[in-house]
């Protein structure tokens, strides 16, 4: 069975339509990754998947034991309040929210796994810094570790690697691909890098003139 | 200090200090939420709520007019705060409207149907809350102590929640956290406190209590966490103070709370400013 599976989708707003007729599915272990101009639908598609929108036609169904809160989520802009105080620790283990149920604090496990996050992503020096006194690659560091905390069979990502350096760059792809590989999480991803798409994606989901799909085959 | 004792010993005051400061806790530590949500007018918007619900008890000959103001405070106080940032009109537009009609309509019923010749200074009385903390009756100080305790212990057991919904609503969303009903849990729980603090500082200074402890520890802290602890501990000194300065100097209750948490801010400000968030 399907992870994701979109049927006869019609993306949109009020006044316009985006996508039509869209039929996807997406299983376990792919590296998707979607590409297309700017305003083309790509972050649309990505909250209607989540289901932050709800589609103007057609159904989004989940899978193989895919529950919401074991989806991981990096949004293109968070509308988050300016002056909002929250340290980066706080930001990071807000991730397990959606886990913890009724249970009201975060336990040993889930303290220890958003410490590595942290320092998976070289924040361990800005644990407690300020969450808004960050540059924005920074914020962009601390929010991916969140969406890493949330994870655990999906992970969605709206154009992860803007605004990180070349070398943080690369070793998120590297990241991305183990995480996919070797903890079998499913990741899709709205990209502009193309080469980097062609390169650890399984699948390409296009928005152009007309949405199109294509499986990629590595050796 | 011989004079603070011994007022100390009249029950009456003593139930105002132990009703004022448990108030001031529980707007406080909400406080935080509704300001970083745009919400900071809502306390003033829902008092004003329940200020036209009371008129309308009165002139209804309602007798538990304190369970129907109750009521009709929490259902607005959804109908604003429930959309959490879907809703359709714009939060502070929604807020004004509501307010304000109800703000026109209580003051209109009062001046039509009243009895008493002293309108203005009922109204006056309700808005600014001068003497009615002094005038508490026993079972409204146990109400409010088992309210305060509930307020608590929700926030204690929500606190992460309600960060995460208040940080980033989308995300939460989308990770499975049901943040329709934590918005919901935040709007009662705000609209309770209204009703029962409308009796402390009156409808008008209720937005100050919500308001200012938060945004003073802004000032200084950088963590929601530090935040929220300085807000609560400050919003509790200030209501003593404030309370203690009223009896003795005479002067009258809210205001005197009121000058005391700005007082506080002006203070945390200039701390902030020389701390530069080193803190
Ligand atoms: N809330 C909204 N209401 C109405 N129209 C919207 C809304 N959000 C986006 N749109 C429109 O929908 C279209 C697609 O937007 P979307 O954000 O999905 O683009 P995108 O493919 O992610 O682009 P980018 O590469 O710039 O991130 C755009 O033309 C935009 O103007
Ligand atoms: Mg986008």
């Amino acid at each position: 069975m399907a992870l994701i599976k979109c049927s006869d989708l019609t993306l949109g707003y009020e006044n316009i339509v985006l996508a039509e007729h869209l039929n996807l599915e997406v299983n376990s272990g792919e590296y998707w990754c979607i590409t297309g101009e700017n305003g083309t639908g790509k972050s649309t598609f990505m909250k209607t998947v989540l289901g932050l929108r709800k589609p103007l036609a057609g159904t989004i169904s989940y899978g193989d034991g895919l529950e919401k809160n074991n989806i991981g989520y990096l949004p293109q802009q968070m509308q988050y309040q300016k002056d909002f105080p929250a340290s980066v620790n706080e930001v990071v283990i807000s991730g397990f929210q959606g886990k913890t149920g009724l249970r009201p604090f975060y336990n040993k496990a889930e303290k220890e796994q958003a410490r590595r996050n942290i320092e998976k992503f070289g924040l361990a020096e800005l644990a407690d810094r300020c969450y808004r006194e960050l540059s924005g690659g920074q914020q962009q560091r601390v929010l991916l570790a969140r969406a890493l905390c949330a994870t655990g069979k999906v992970l969605l990502l709206d154009e992860p690697v803007t605004g990180l350096d070349p070398k943080v760059t690369e070793e998120f792809y590297e990241l991305i691909k183990k995480i996919n590989r070797e903890d079998n999480i499913t990741v899709i991803m709205i990209s502009h890098d193309l080469e980097a798409c062609r390169k650890y994606a399984t699948h390409v989901l296009n928005f152009g003139e007309k949405i199109t799909t294509e499986e990629i085959k590595h050796d | 200090m011989t004079k603070l004792i011994s007022y100390l010993q009249y029950p009456f005051v003593r139930n105002a200090l132990i009703v004022g400061v448990l108030i001031a806790l529980c707007a406080s530590l909400l406080g935080v939420t509704l300001v970083l949500k745009r919400f900071s007018f809502i306390g003033d918007g829902l008092s004003h709520v329940a200020f036209g619900a009371i008129s309308i008890a009165a002139v209804a000959g309602i007798t538990n007019d304190t369970l129907f103001t109750m009521i009709v405070t929490v259902v607005s106080a959804v109908l604003i705060l429930g959309g959490g940032r879907y809703a359709k009109i714009k939060g502070d537009a929604s807020i004004a409207m509501i307010s304000v009609s109800a703000l026109a309509l209580g003051y209109l019923l009062t001046n039509v149907f009243s009895t008493s010749s002293n309108v203005s200074g009922d109204v006056c009385s309700t808005l600014f809350g001068s003497t009615l903390i002094l005038t508490l009756s026993r079972a409204d100080v146990i109400l409010c102590i088992t309210v305060s305790i509930v307020v608590v212990a929700l926030f204690i057991f929500f606190y992460n929640k309600i960060f995460a919904v208040t940080f980033d609503e989308d995300f939460a969303r989308a990770t499975g956290t049901r943040a329709d009903v934590y918005n919901y849990l935040i709007a009662i729980i705000i609209a309770v406190i209204v009703v029962l603090a409308m009796n402390l500082v009156g409808s008008l200074l209720i937005s100050a209590l919500v308001v200012f402890p938060a945004m003073s520890a802004m000032r200084v802290f950088k963590s929601f966490k530090k935040v929220t602890i300085c807000s609560a501990v400050l919003s509790v000194i200030c209501a003593f103070s404030g309370m203690v300065i009223a009896i003795l100097a005479g002067t009258p209750v809210g205001s005197t709370i009121v000058v005391t948490d700005i007082v506080a801010f002006v203070l945390f400000s200039i701390v902030g400013k020389i701390t530069e968030g080193r803190i």
